[in-house]
């Protein structure tokens, strides 16, 4: 039986050590670099002490972000990826939480750490990656890890303006990747053309099925996607065959009608999450590759990420909405009225292997998402409350239907608005403030009341937020408008919004 | 001109897009910015920006995003 993620790399490294694994268009890692860098720094940590601490990888998107990643892993550690463009100010509130045991950087990003309020050991890519392996280290620490033990931790949004850690473990990761791929046709010819960023779970998707296949993986540099046509000759030039991207990404080439002057000509696998796809545009996608096969895929972090799949079988009229389908194997989706009833329609709800531990250092909040089964009161057994609405269609596939509560999608991001408010509200001269999202147009508004003008708020706000929570639009008021109860008339500054984008 | 400086400021106040060059360059502009722009200007000026258009030299600067709209204008 599996127990640990790198049994995926350890098998493959055996069958093609000198295949690419992760590349970008730069550089690239065999896997035997790749099993060799890893293994060292799983080694260098272990001797460091740091044995089921948490590792934070402090790198620029790269193959060599994976190898700390797995090598944090070798060591019985467990990652914890940050990005360079996270706001100096988030990283802190992140260490907060998180009290990592060590910082893996490199030359780029050295500087940024000396920057940190942040007084513990800082650890150089180079001197980890390319030291001693000491094989007896990585056989102590493979025997004493269970599969319930962490593996990463990734920071998503939180409503009270601290980012909340989900921590994934191996059985979680190996659930969702084992059934993940009975259903996406990946093999060792796939080759995956990375959009989303790597410090978020959504790179599971490509990673892990690299490793377990012995397949490759190109990081698509972030720039690409703002030019459509130099994205696709990127994709035809490395072969590209398989997809997994937000669906923003996506609508962003059909949107500006790429295919008309240029086609992804490998490209047979197409895989979107994180929002809904608007079927205009997916239809402008199928279209196009009228071979290719298309799977919408719905989850949130807590779950490992997806834990549903519809593959598109069927036309859709501009106007429909695609189904979220159905929950993958050794995962249950119940929907839970406002009495814990089962319902047609109700709250989404997840039971199975592929729950994560829950948030790192926060047991109230963990409390909270993760219950007991309401359904089940003869022994424990925790489900997940995703706060997603949903339903049956007459098919009997899962339709996604809105929030219970403010939290928004946006670009592929998850985003507390309470987050942006805290924010907001830290600066002197803020009384109050609070955002709304412009559905049409897909934009964060925020309202607030105080002295200070938008282009200081906005500056701010850049000091604090990552650019994806940054408002698109800054409205100035006298007062908040009020709820009888006294609290901020969300629904009121909403059906504003409403009636300017008229 | 100014109708796209406010289109920008809408979305980064705190830029001074009048002397900007670098948008694409130093990541100033990203992809949801884009959208933005080329929804708006598709509403203002009644031109559709197409996906050739897009690039870094199109969309550094203020004045660069304007010449565009009126070559596409223009067409």
């Amino acid at each position: 039986m599996q127990t640990n993620v790198l049994e995926y790399l350890e098998h493959t490294v055996r069958r093609c050590p000198e295949k690419t694994a992760f590349a970008d268009d730069k550089q690239g890692l065999t896997f035997r670099q790749l099993y060799d860098q890893a293994r060292a720094i799983g080694s260098y940590l272990y001797r460091e002490g740091l044995y089921g601490q948490g590792v934070a990888v402090f790198l620029k998107k790269q193959p060599r972000t994976i190898a700390a990643f797995l090598g944090a892993i070798y060591g019985g550690s467990f990652y914890v990826p940050l990005d360079e463009e996270m706001p100096r100010q988030r990283i802190e509130l992140i260490f907060k939480t998180l009290q990592p045991g060590a910082v893996i950087c490199d030359e780029n990003t050295q500087a940024l750490v000396s920057g940190l309020d942040y007084g513990g050991k800082c650890i150089r890519y180079e001197n980890a990656a390319f030291g001693i392996i000491d094989e007896e280290a990585l056989a102590r620490v493979r025997r004493e890890q269970l599969d319930i033990d962490p593996i990463y931790v990734v920071f998503t949004s939180g409503s009270t303006g601290v980012p909340k850690g989900v921590t994934g473990c191996h059985r979680s990761c190996l659930d969702y990747i084992e059934s993940l791929c009975e259903v996406l046709p990946f093999s060792k010819d796939t080759v995956f053309g990375n959009q989303t960023p790597l410090y978020f779970d959504a790179c599971l998707k490509e990673i892990m099925p690299t490793l377990k296949y012995g397949a490759t993986t190109y990081l698509i540099p972030r720039k690409l996607f703002l030019f459509p046509i130099d994205l696709v000759k990127f994709l035809n030039r490395f072969k590209i065959n398989t997809l997994c991207w937000v669906v923003s990404a996506l609508t962003y080439l059909s949107s500006f009608q790429t295919f008309e002057k240029v086609k992804p000509e490998f490209v047979d696998t197409v895989a979107f999450a994180s929002e809904v796809f608007p079927v205009r545009q997916l239809n402008i996608w199928r279209k196009a590759l009228p071979n290719t096969r298309f799977f919408n895929l719905y989850g949130p972090t807590e779950t490992t990420g997806i834990c549903c799949y519809y593959e598109v079988d069927r036309e859709f009229h501009d106007d429909e909405v695609l189904p979220i389908g159905r929950p993958f194997r050794n995962t249950q989706i119940l929907l839970l009225d406002e009495q814990n009833r089962p319902a047609r329609q109700g709250e989404i709800c997840i039971r199975g292997s592929r729950l994560t531990l829950g948030y790192y250092r926060d047991m109230k909040q963990t409390e909270e998402a993760f219950v007991q089964n309401p359904l089940n009161s003869l022994y424990p057994e925790r489900i997940y409350r995703t706060g997603d609405m949903g339903k049956y269609n007459d098919r009997g596939e899962l339709v996604f239907l809105a929030r219970k509560d403010h939290q928004i999608k946006h670009m592929g991001h998850r985003i507390e608005p309470g987050e942006i408010e805290a924010a907001a509200n830290r600066h002197r001269e803020v009384t109050g403030a609070c955002c709304v999202f412009q559905e049409q147009a897909k934009k964060i508004v925020l309202y607030y009341v105080g002295s200070v003008n938008a282009a200081e708020l906005a500056a701010h706000l850049a000091a604090l937020l990552p650019r994806y929570m940054l408002p698109g639009e800054y409205n100035r008021l006298d007062a908040m408008p009020l709820t009888p109860n006294g609290k901020i008339d969300r629904k009121l500054l909403k059906q504003w919004q409403m009636r300017k984008e008229k | 001109m100014d109708r796209i400086l406010e289109i920008l400021w809408e979305l980064h106040p705190d830029v001074d897009f009048e002397t900007a060059g670098h948008l694409i360059d130093d990541g100033i502009l990203d992809s949801f910015d884009i959208v933005t722009i080329a929804s708006e200007v598709d509403l203002d000026y009644g031109v559709t920006i197409p996906a050739e258009a897009l690039t870094p030299e199109n969309f550094n600067s203020a004045r660069a995003i304007y010449a565009l709209v009126e070559r596409l204008v223009k067409e």
